[in-house]
């Protein structure tokens, strides 16, 4: 009897190298335990029967990272029977490395949201209180990973997609340094921020997963070669500076639990022997979410302009080409998809795009070079993931954020 | 009435016969069954990323050193945003306002000396797929009952070259592009022909006053794919403009389609015009910084330009003579003839003509000179046999020139008489008028000279003796 819920990616590995379990065998634990479970939590949208030629350990994917043969959605209607007739290179990386993939995990639309609520296939759910959203845009990867329906998984963080679900399910999540990781074959949402990144149980499955799916790709001329990845086996945090960005741990609308949680993981550092102290990210914290909301919807408005019913996806006929294009986006777009390509068009328009896309550029410069003068100091900082714990299905249909809580998820990602 | 010039700026789209296409490796290659090179990038499938050809990139930067450009230090791909079936991820990756060359010059011989055309920029883009739209009147998408589109062609490289408005003429104009197009195909990087559209150019034009300073109202010219096409749009369109003008109207800016037929330019309908491409930097790509070292390479790489020889031949055989010597391959023939004596008009003529294409042996040479120059003194037969052999084997001009033509007209005239003896209906034919009939008199002699008559007496004796 092999328990998904408390078995780490690791543990699940030793298993097969000790031939206590065959790839087989792993693969049909975790589909029982989907079996048994998906039906309320709606982790997946599509699952893929047999773990072929598989070496290794199953793994989940976000339903935005393309799978050759697998119906690949997005979470949209407009994708609804797209099947990509390639692999995306994460995807590649994993089967390489023997992986087995259990199926495409739920996310909001194009990864826009962060409670899955925009889904156009319906919400996942929280597994620790279904009542409550998993986080997004990757709830999907993010239930499945805390409620034992994949030992680990890999989801895309544009503005807090991986981390801010991580953080509400109770997993570790990584948004990986933007070029790390390939983009490529997986379906685009803001090109300069999006990043894939690992989901899972443990720090340490997480390094041996963004081992597996790291390094420069020919196919993504945006990635670099990266160091070897180690395996953390430390015992204490000796000679690990620690920096506690001031506008991020004392902003309005954290909760107190949340603040609570920090705080002793802060002081949990300092015991292993890490060196605390605080620090300021001012302009950051400022001007980030007003520079993440222009930057990310012009990208996408120019990313999702492909879906037109021309080559691929459904199309609703009309008497021409133009007429055709609007009534197919129309139908195959959710609100929130829509929203942004109205505002990312508006932020790129002849007149406006010096006000407000180009000058969001300017300030991602400035962040960046804040950022880059903290981690002189510093080797890590420290914040909440997200100001409060997760939230009731229905509790945040308003698509405006609140700064405070923006923030804190989407500001790394400069 | 006053007197108008033309203001006329040039757009060249040329595409690059790279291997492969600029952003993915689809084969390039033209024609072919539709949509049988395509792959998930240059069919915009979701995720696919594009990854730029090196090599596409180097031959940019051999045409813009060509061209007298500065080579960007930094150059930016940005995205060109609009819907059309025939741009697949609903926007074109192509270069904004940081383009790969910039500030160059082509000076343009003509009949009134050279003309400096100043090269604004040249960037590198790629193609759109090809569209074909079925039913309805226009030929047009609006209108049309359904369109189909192939996706071979789309993501061609594909350099587009920007002019200042320098050109005055039409002619002028022509004679730009047809310059630009045998420094193209120098380079070897495309074969720049307008039929196959792997060479295609619009036209800005204005009239204004003589010497009046600054520009008027300009439209867009396209839709011509022949030079002569470009020269006689573009004088049409100033026809039109003066017109305008001079009635008192105001021209429009608008973009114009040249109709062949009816030697006319129509407006395009403003559905099938994007007012805002809403560019912006290819987050997908990161910027181009081709390193010093590489220009400097590609400089010394670069061929002796046309330019400067069809400037030099022209003065002997005349700026069009001397463009289409160059421009057919016939040059370094007609270089082998002169430097062996004979004169630039006469060496030209024959190795565009008598050898058209064909290059003689170096060793040849002197021969084929000498057998020119004494080219009334022999048979058509063997002075034509003398090219054809001149390829493949070394030619002794004596036993060519020893088959002489019988010029003697005392050795034909009995012969002629014989001939015309022989044919009183014929000659009655002539006598009542047909002078063609001549033709068969002459075509006699030679058959029974076995061609050695020279055909001048030939001829001259028969009408002296038929007219008498």
């Amino acid at each position: 009897m092999i328990d998904t819920l408390r078995l780490t990616a690791e543990d699940a590995i030793a298993l097969v190298e000790r031939g206590e379990a065959t790839p087989a065998e792993l693969h049909a634990a975790y589909r029982e335990a989907i079996d048994a479970r998906d039906a309320e939590l709606h982790c997946y949208l599509t699952l893929v029967d047999s773990p072929n030629g598989a070496t290794s350990i199953p793994i989940a994917l976000k339903d935005i990272i393309g799978t050759k043969g697998v119906r690949t959605t997005a979470g949209s209607k407009i994708l609804d029977d797209y099947v990509p007739v390639y692999d995306s290179t994460v995807a590649e990386r994993c089967k390489t490395s023997g992986l087995s993939l259990l199926g495409k995990t739920n996310l909001d639309e194009f990864a826009m949201g962060s409670s899955t609520e925009n889904s156009a296939y319906g919400p996942s759910r929280n597994p620790w209180d279904p009542s409550r959203v998993p986080g997004g845009s990757g709830g999907g990867s993010a239930a499945a990973v805390s409620a034992g329906l994949a030992p680990w998984a890999l989801g895309s963080d544009t503005g807090g997609s991986i981390k801010q679900p991580s953080s509400l399910c109770g997993n570790v999540g990584l948004r990986p340094t933007y070029g790390t990781v390939s983009r490529y074959g997986v379906v685009a949402f803001a090109s300069s921020l999006d990043q894939i990144g690992p989901v899972t149980k443990t720090v340490r499955d997480n390094a041996l997963l963004y081992r597996i799916i790291s390094g420069r790709d020919p196919s993504d001329t945006t990635t670099v070669d990266v160091p070897p990845v180690e395996i953390p086996a430390a015992e204490d945090l000796k000679g690990l500076r620690v920096g506690i960005p001031q506008e991020l741990n004392e902003a309005d609308g954290i909760e107190p639990g949340v603040a609570a949680a920090v705080k002793k993981a802060i002081d949990l550092a300092a015991q292993l022997g890490a060196d605390v102290d605080t620090c300021e990210l001012p302009r950051s914290v400022e001007y980030g979410l007003a520079c993440y909301y222009l930057i990310a919807p012009a990208e996408a408005s120019s990313n999702l302009a492909r879906y037109d019913g021309v080559r691929f996806g459904p199309r609703v006929d009309a008497n021409d080409y133009y007429e055709m294009v609007a009534r197919t986006r129309d139908a195959g777009f959710g609100d929130e998809p829509k929203r942004r390509i109205m505002l990312g068009t508006y932020a790129l328009s002849a007149g406006y795009y010096e006000a407000f896309y180009g000058q969001a550029q300017k300030v991602r410069t400035v962040i960046s070079r804040e950022f880059a003068a903290a981690f002189e100091r510093f080797d890590v900082l420290l914040s909440p993931t997200s100001p409060t714990v997760a939230f009731e299905l229905g509790a945040r249909t308003r698509p405006v954020p609140r700064p405070a809580l923006g923030v804190i998820d989407t500001l790394d990602c400069s | 009435m006053p007197e108008w010039e033309p203001v006329i700026g040039l757009e060249i789209h040329v595409q690059l016969k790279t291997r492969t296409k600029m952003f993915c490796r689809c084969e390039n290659t033209f024609g072919g069954e539709p949509n049988t090179r395509t792959c998930p990038v240059c069919l915009a499938h979701p995720g696919a990323l594009p990854v730029p050809n090196e090599r596409a990139i180097e031959w940019t930067i051999k045409l813009g050193l060509a061209l007298g450009c500065t080579i960007a230090e930094r150059a930016v791909f940005h995205r060109k945003n609009y819907f059309y079936p025939d741009n697949p991820k609903g926007y074109q990756i192509s270069q904004y306002d940081e383009p790969l060359c910039i500030d160059g010059a082509m000076l343009v011989p003509g009949p009134d000396g050279d003309a400096e055309v100043g090269i604004i920029r040249a960037h590198l883009e790629e193609d759109a797929a090809k569209t074909i739209h079925v039913g309805g009147a226009t030929g047009r998408i609006v209108g049309a009952a359904h369109s189909n589109v192939d996706f071979n062609r789309g993501g061609t490289p594909l350099v587009e070259i920007v002019t200042q408005p320098d050109i005055r003429s039409a002619e002028e104009a022509k004679r730009f592009l047809q310059l630009l197009r045998q420094t193209i195909v120098e380079l070897g990087i495309s074969d720049a022909e307008m039929e196959k559209g792997t060479l295609r150019a619009d036209a800005n034009v204005s009239v204004r006053e003589r010497g009046e300073t600054g520009f008027r109202t300009r439209t867009e010219l396209k839709n011509m794919n022949s030079f002569n096409h470009i020269a006689r749009g573009i004088d049409a369109e100033i026809r039109r403009q003066i017109e305008v003008w001079e009635s008192g109207g105001e021209v429009v800016q608008q973009t114009l389609d040249y109709e062949v037929k009816s030697d006319t330019v129509t407006a395009r309908r403003r559905k099938e015009e994007a007012d805002d491409y809403r560019y912006f930097p290819e987050p997908d790509l990161v910027p181009l910084e081709p390193s010093r070292g590489l220009v400097e390479r590609l400089r010394e790489e670069l061929p002796e330009l046309p330019g400067e020889r069809i400037r030099s031949l022209g003065n002997e055989i005349g700026f069009d003579s001397a463009l289409e010597l160059v421009a057919t391959g016939n040059e370094a023939t007609a270089r082998g003839l002169v430097e062996h004596g004979l004169d630039w008009p006469k060496a030209a003529s024959v190795a565009m003509n008598e050898l058209a294409g064909r290059e003689p042996l170096r060793e040849n040479f002197r021969a084929l000179v000498a057998i020119i120059q004494q080219r009334d003194r022999i048979t058509r037969e063997a002075y034509h046999a003398s090219f054809a052999s001149s390829v493949t084997t070394a030619i002794n001009s004596d036993e060519v020139l020893a088959q002489t033509v019988v010029a003697d007209t005392a050795e034909l005239e009995p012969l002629v008489d014989r001939i015309l003896e022989a044919s009183p209906a014929q000659v009655a034919s002539y006598r009542g008028g047909k002078q063609g009939v001549l033709g068969f008199f002459v075509g006699q002699v030679m058959k029974e000279t076995q061609g050695k008559a020279d055909p001048k007496i030939v001829n001259e004796l028969l009408r002296q003796k038929l007219d008498a």
